[in-house]
C-alpha cells in the first residue's frame, strides 16, 4: 500500500506552496539576470550569455529535483555521514587542486562545469548535524553533545576558511539559529549574540571619548541593579551580573583591536565605509560597489524604471550585477514594490519552512528544515543588507535569483531534501 | 517553551525583512538623492559645435572659409592588428611613432577614442582612406579650422583662438566652456555672437567605460546646432590685395570708404601678415613671432594708431572759419613766414590757401576762430588785449571736431579702435594752469599738429564727408548679416556736420587744384580721375615725418573716399598722394593707367621699414614641437596687452 502511493506519484505530499515560491523567485531572478545582462546591440541569444546559460541551470536543476524526490526519504539520513564524510574529502582536495577565482581558491574546474564544494557542503552539513542530534547517545543537556555539534560544524568551515572563501564560511554561523531551536544553546544566545554584533558596531563608530560617555550608563545601570539584588540577596546572580558587565566593557574597548587583528585590510575597509560617509564619498575606489549599488537601487523610486529601462545595472555602474549584485536589478527596474514582493516572497518561504519544520513527528526533518530556513535567511539577509548598504561587501549569492550553476544546485538541494522529507511526513516515525 | 523560540526565530526573521523594506524605503522613495546621482553618473551632455559663419568680400569672393582637417582616431580595444609595419606604411609613419602613439592612447582609455594621428593632410587622407576599413579600431575624424585663401586683409578679419579665463569670467551668459573657441580681433570678435551660431546639445546615456548607448528620452531635451551667420564684408579683395601690395615695406595705414554708403572698402595696415599663420598647429608659435617683431605687423594702425593729421587738417579748419563766419572765400592773408614755416607759393585766398597749402593762412584762421572775430585794430598778430576770451572759441571749435568724428570713437565695427584726441581746455589748464596760456602756446593746432592726434580712419571718415559735401555714414566692414542680409543700424544712420552745403564747394575746389597743381609730387597726378586731395605732412620728433594724404574721387558723386599715412616718408604728395592715387585709380578704372605705370613700381620698391634682422633659429632643431594647450592662451592674453603700446611712440 505504502509502496504503491510512494511510486503513483513523486510529487505526492510535496508543498505545493513552498515549491510554487521557488518557481517565483526562479522566474524573478532569470528575468532580472535577462535584464541585467541583455544589450540590444548583441544578438539577444547566444550560449555565452548569463541568461541563455542560467536556463541552462534552471533546467538543470528541475533534473535534480525529479532525482531527489525519486530517492528513497531514508536515505538522506542514512547516507548523511558517509556523504559528510566524502564532503570534508572534497574540501581539502579542492585546496590543493581547485582553481583560483577572485583570491578564493574553491573551485573544481572541470572543463566545461566548475563546482563549488562549499555550497554543498552546507545540506550536507546540516544533514550530518541533524542525524547527530537524534542519535541515541546525543542528549541535549550533555556538554559531550554540544562538543561533537561544534565539532560537525566547525570542520567544514576551518576548511572553507582555509580556502579564503570568508564569505562562504559566514554561512555555517546560522546553525546558531538550529541549536538555539534545539535547546542545545541557552535561551539568551540569540540575544547575546545581537548585542555582541551591536557593541562591535559601537565601538568601531564611537570615538574614544564618546565610548566612555556610553560606559558611564551602563556602569550605572550596573550599580542600580547590584544594590537592588543585594536586598533580595542573591549574591550569585550579583557576581554573575558583574563579571558579564565587566566582559562587556572589555569587549567594546577592545573591538579596535579585534578589528584590527583579526580582518585583512580589506575587509577592515569595506567595513570602514559603511560607518564614515567621508570615505571615498565619490564611489571611485573603496566605495566602488557600495556606492553605484545604492544609486542603482536608489534611484528605482517607488514604481521602478521598468523591465530593460534600468540604467545604472544596464550601463555596466553596478558590479556582478547578474551574481551576487542582482538585487540591484529588481530595486532599479521594479523600485520599492518590486523589493517588497521579493522580500515578501523569502519572509513568506522562510516561515513556511519553518512552521512545515514544527509540524514534523521526526525531530531530524525538523532539525533539518530548521537548518534550511536558517541557510536560505542568512543569504537572504547578508546578500541585500550588502546591497543597500546595512553590511559590508560579500560576496554570497541571492538564493534563487542570482546567476550561478552550484549556487542554484546547492539551493535546489537543500530546499527539495526537505520538501522530500516533508511530504513523508506521515510515515516518519516519532523522534522527539 | 518550544513554541517560543519559534517565534522569537519568525519574529527575527520578519524584523530583518522590515528593516530592509524601510532602509529601502528611505533611499528609493523619500530621497531623491539617488535619482539625481544616477543621472549625473550615467547621462552625458554631448556638445554639437555648429558651422562658422564664412565672410565674403562686397563681391562674393572668400575672405573666410572653413578648411576640412582630418585626425585619425583609435579606439584601442577595438584594434586587432595584424601586421603593424604595414599599417605604418600605408598611414606613413616610423614604427617609433606608431609606439609612442599607441601607448598614449592606451594610457588614456581603451574603450573610448584618442586622437592617434593629427591634422592629416587631405592628400595624405587620400593615400590611405580606403585601406583604413582592413584596420578595426582606427576611423577618421573631420573638424574645420579657419583658412584664408586669399591671406589678405589679416586686420580686417583677426583671428580665432580658444577662449581665455578672463573672457569666460566675461561671459555672463555662460555660453562659453573652456577650450571654445572665440574671435579675439577684427570682424571675427566683433560679429562673434552672429558668426559662431549656437552650440546645440544631445543628451545620451554613457556606460561604464564612457561609450555613448542611446539617446537620452529619445532627445526630449536636446537641442540642435543653429550655424553662425555668413557675413558680406564691405571689403573690395581686388583694392585691398593692391594697397597691401603698394604698403609692402612701409609703415603706415590706408583707408577707403566709399562715401554713400560708409562702407569700408579698403583697410590696410602695414606692415600686415598672413591671416593663415594664426590657425590650425602653428598658430600659437607664430603668434609668439609676430609679436616679437619690431615693426609691429600685428598692430592696426588704421584704427589704433594716432598720428597728427597735419595740413589735411586744413580743410576742416576752413569749413569752421567760413562756418563761423571769421573769414570766407574771399579772405586774404599774406604767407607770413615769421608767424609759421611755410615753403615758397604766391599770396592766397581761401581756395589757394588749401592748394599750396599755406601755414600763416592756417594760422591766422584758427586765430580768429578762437578769438571769435573779436579782434580790433589794435590786436597786433602777435599779442591781444588782456581781456579777450578765447576760452569760448576754442570750445566751439573742438564741438565741430566732435562733429568730424575727431578725436572720437568712430564706433567701426572693430573692437580694437582707439579714441586718439583732440586737446580741450582742461589740457592746456593743467599744463600751464588757468590763465596762464593763450594762443600762440596752441597755434600749431591751427595746422594739424601738436597736441591733435587723430586715426587713418577718422581721417578717412573726413575725406568721406568732404565727398559728401556735409554728411558721413558710419564707416563699417560689414555690409550684410547672414541671408536675411541685415546690418546693424547704426551704420543705415547719416550723420550731418553743422557747417553749411555751400561752403564745402570751395574747399573742394582747392584740393582739386591741390592735386592738379599744388602740392602733389608731378608722377602722382591723373587727371583722368578727378582726384580731390590734400597733402599733409606729420611732425615727427622721432624721425623723419610721416606722409599723409586725403583724397575723393571724382569730384562730382565721388564713389570713393581715401586716408593714406606713410610713416617716416617725408612729404605727403611725395609717398601718401601716389599710394592714393594709385588706389583710387585701381578702385574706378580696375586697372593701372600707363601714366602711373612707373609709378606703381616705384612705389613698391620703395622701402621705409628696417630691413628684417637675421632670424637666429635655424630649421634642423626638432621639427615639431607643439606648444601644449594652455600656454597658447597666455601668449593671446599677452598679446591683448602689448597691442595697446603708447600711441605717442608709434608716430
Amino acid at each position: 500500500m505504502k509502496n504503491n502511493r510512494h511510486k503513483s506519484s513523486i510529487g505526492e505530499g510535496v508543498d505545493g506552496l513552498t515549491i510554487l515560491i521557488y518557481f517565483a523567485l526562479l522566474a524573478v531572478g532569470w528575468v532580472s539576470i535577462f535584464a541585467a545582462v541583455y544589450d540590444p546591440a548583441q544578438p539577444w541569444f547566444s550560449f555565452s550569455l548569463n541568461y541563455t546559460k542560467q536556463l541552462i541551470w534552471i533546467g538543470t536543476a528541475l533534473v535534480i529535483i525529479v532525482l531527489i524526490l525519486s530517492f528513497d526519504y531514508r536515505n538522506y539520513e542514512t547516507f548523511a555521514y558517509i556523504g559528510y564524510g566524502l564532503m570534508l574529502f572534497l574540501l581539502l582536495i579542492v585546496m590543493f587542486v581547485g582553481k583560483e577565482i577572485n583570491g578564493a581558491r574553491s573551485w573544481l574546474d572541470f572543463g566545461p562545469i566548475r563546482l563549488q564544494p562549499s555550497e554543498f557542503a552546507k545540506f550536507i552539513t546540516a544533514l550530518a548535524l541533524a542525524k547527530f542530534l537524534v542519535s541515541s547517545e546525543a542528549k541535549t543537556e550533555s556538554l559531550r553533545t554540544k562538543i561533537i555539534a561544534g565539532v560537525i560544524l566547525f570542520l567544514p568551515v576551518a576548511f572553507i576558511i582555509l580556502q579564503n572563501d570568508t564569505g562562504s564560511a559566514l554561512v555555517f554561523s546560522v546553525f546558531v539559529f538550529v541549536l538555539y531551536r534545539e535547546k542545545i544553546l541557552p535561551e539568551w544566545i540569540l540575544f547575546g549574540g545581537v548585542m555582541m554584533a551591536i557593541l562591535f558596531v559601537v565601538g568601531l563608530a564611537l570615538k574614544p571619548q564618546s565610548l566612555f560617555y556610553f560606559l558611564v550608563i551602563p556602569i550605572l545601570t550596573i550599580a542600580v541593579l547590584i544594590i537592588l539584588y543585594i536586598k533580595e540577596k542573591k549574591p550569585s546572580i550579583i557576581v554573575f551580573i558583574l563579571s558579564v558587565s565587566v566582559a562587556l566593557i572589555i569587549y567594546v574597548y577592545s573591538t579596535k583591536y579585534i578589528f584590527e587583528q583579526f580582518l585583512a585590510p580589506h575587509q577592515q575597509e569595506r567595513i570602514l565605509v559603511l560607518l564614515n560617509d567621508d570615505i571615498d564619498p565619490q564611489g571611485r575606489g573603496t566605495r566602488y560597489n557600495l556606492f553605484h549599488s545604492k544609486v542603482a537601487i536608489g534611484s528605482g523610486g517607488l514604481w521602478g524604471k521598468g523591465f530593460l529601462n534600468g540604467t545604472q545595472t544596464k550601463l555596466n555602474y553596478v558590479p556582478e550585477q547578474s551574481t551576487d549584485f542582482i538585487f540591484c536589478t529588481v530595486g532599479e527596474e521594479y523600485g520599492w514594490l518590486g523589493s517588497l514582493l521579493v522580500i515578501g516572497l523569502y519572509l513568506f518561504l522562510m516561515i513556511r519552512l519553518i512552521l512545515l519544520a514544527e509540524r514534523q513527528r521526526d525531530k531530524f526533518v525538523r532539525i533539518y528544515g530548521y537548518s534550511v530556513a536558517s541557510i536560505l535567511f542568512f543569504h537572504f539577509a547578508i546578500n541585500i543588507a550588502m546591497t543597500i548598504g546595512l553590511f559590508p561587501v560579500v560576496g554570497i549569492p541571492l538564493p534563487f535569483l542570482s546567476y550561478g550553476g552550484s549556487s542554484l544546485w546547492s539551493f535546489t538541494i537543500l530546499l527539495f531534501i526537505f520538501i522530500k522529507l516533508d511530504a513523508h511526513r506521515e510515515q516518519q516515525m516519532e523522534r522527539k | 517553551m518550544q513554541d517560543n523560540r519559534k517565534w522569537v526565530i519568525i519574529g527575527l526573521f520578519s524584523l530583518i525583512g522590515v528593516i530592509f523594506l524601510v532602509k529601502l524605503f528611505m533611499i528609493q522613495v523619500m530621497s531623491d538623492d539617488f535619482r539625481r546621482k544616477a543621472e549625473a553618473i550615467s547621462i552625458k551632455s554631448i556638445v554639437d559645435y555648429p558651422h562658422r559663419g564664412i565672410i565674403l568680400d562686397r563681391n562674393g569672393k572668400e575672405l573666410v572659409v572653413n578648411a576640412p582637417v582630418y585626425d585619425l582616431m583609435v579606439i584601442p580595444k577595438q584594434v586587432q592588428m595584424k601586421d603593424t609595419l604595414a599599417f605604418c606604411e600605408t598611414i606613413g609613419i616610423s614604427i617609433d611613432d606608431f609606439r609612442k602613439s599607441w601607448k598614449k592612447a592606451c594610457d588614456f582609455a581603451l574603450e573610448r577614442p584618442s586622437i592617434f594621428l593629427k591634422q592629416i593632410s587631405r592628400d595624405n587622407l587620400h593615400n590611405f582612406q580606403d585601406q583604413l576599413s582592413d584596420y578595426p579600431g582606427f576611423y577618421i575624424n573631420a573638424r574645420t579650422v579657419r583658412n584664408y585663401p586669399h591671406e589678405n586683409a589679416a586686420h580686417v578679419l583677426g583671428y580665432i583662438g580658444e577662449i581665455d579665463e578672463r573672457g569666460l569670467e566675461r561671459d555672463a551668459t555662460g555660453y562659453y566652456k573652456a577650450g571654445d573657441y572665440i574671435g579675439i580681433s577684427g570682424v571675427e570678435a566683433a560679429y562673434e555672437k552672429e558668426l559662431r551660431g549656437q552650440k546645440g546639445v544631445r543628451h545620451v546615456w554613457v556606460d561604464n567605460w564612457g561609450r555613448e548607448k542611446g539617446s537620452f528620452k529619445d532627445g526630449e531635451f536636446d537641442t540642435l546646432a543653429v550655424a553662425g551667420k555668413n557675413l558680406i564684408s564691405s571689403i573690395d579683395l581686388d583694392l585691398q590685395k593692391f594697397a597691401e601690395e603698394l604698403m609692402v615695406n612701409k609703415k603706415g595705414a590706408v583707408v577707403a570708404i566709399e562715401p554713400s554708403t560708409g562702407e569700408i572698402l579698403a583697410m590696410v595696415a602695414a606692415p600686415t601678415y598672413d591671416p593663415n599663420l594664426l590657425t590650425g598647429k602653428e598658430a600659437s608659435g607664430n603668434f609668439g613671432k609676430l609679436l616679437l617683431d619690431e615693426n609691429k605687423p600685428l598692430f592696426n594702425r588704421a584704427v589704433r594708431a594716432a598720428y597728427p593729421p597735419g595740413s589735411t587738417f586744413k580743410t576742416v579748419q576752413a569749413l569752421i572759419g567760413m562756418q563761423e563766419n571769421v573769414i570766407n572765400s574771399q579772405t586774404v592773408f599774406p604767407c607770413n613766414k615769421g608767424l609759421v614755416k611755410c615753403h615758397f607759393h604766391p599770396t592766397t585766398d581761401l581756395q589757394r590757401s588749401i592748394q599750396h597749402s599755406c601755414n600763416p593762412y592756417y594760422y591766422q584762421v584758427f586765430r580768429r576762430i578762437i578769438y571769435q572775430n573779436k579782434l580790433t585794430q589794435h590786436d597786433s598778430t602777435f599779442s591781444v588785449g588782456k581781456d579777450l576770451d578765447y576760452r569760448e572759441g576754442f570750445t566751439i571749435w573742438k564741438k565741430y571736431l566732435d562733429a568730424f568724428n575727431l578725436g572720437r570713437k568712430i564706433n567701426v565695427d572693430l573692437v580694437s579702435e582707439v579714441p586718439a584726441s583732440i586737446p580741450g581746455l582742461s589740457l592746456y589748464d593743467d599744463r600751464y594752469g588757468k590763465g596762464n596760456w593763450k594762443f600762440s602756446n596752441i597755434y600749431s593746432l591751427g595746422i594739424g599738429q601738436g597736441e591733435v592726434l587723430t586715426t587713418p580712419l577718422q581721417l578717412a571718415n573726413v575725406a568721406a564727408t568732404l565727398a559728401n559735401r556735409g554728411y558721413y555714414y558710419t564707416p563699417h566692414l560689414v555690409k550684410s548679416i547672414g541671408n536675411e542680409k541685415s546690418i546693424h543700424p547704426e551704420f543705415t544712420t547719416k550723420h550731418t556736420v553743422p557747417i553749411n552745403t555751400e561752403y564745402f564747394e570751395i574747399i573742394v575746389a582747392g584740393m582739386r587744384d591741390a592735386y592738379r597743381a599744388g602740392t602733389v609730387a608731378s608722377y602722382a597726378i591723373n587727371p583722368d580721375l578727378e582726384i580731390c586731395g590734400k597733402t599733409g605732412t606729420a611732425q615727427n620728433p622721432h624721425g623723419e615725418d610721416h606722409s599723409v594724404f586725403i583724397a575723393f574721387a571724382p569730384k562730382d558723386n565721388p564713389k570713393i573716399a581715401i586716408a593714406v599715412y606713410v610713416e617716416n616718408a617725408g612729404f605727403g604728395g611725395v609717398w601718401a598722394a601716389p599710394v592714393a592715387a594709385l588706389a583710387i585709380e585701381k578702385y574706378l578704372k580696375g586697372k593701372t593707367s600707363k601714366r602711373l605705370e612707373w609709378t606703381k613700381d616705384y612705389v613698391i620698391k620703395k622701402r621705409f621699414i628696417l630691413e628684417p634682422q637675421p632670424e637666429p633659429t635655424d630649421s634642423s632643431e626638432v621639427p615639431e614641437k607643439p606648444a601644449p594647450a594652455p600656454k597658447k592662451v597666455d601668449t593671446v592674453r599677452i598679446a591683448l596687452k602689448e597691442d595697446k603700446p603708447n600711441q605717442r611712440s608709434e608716430k
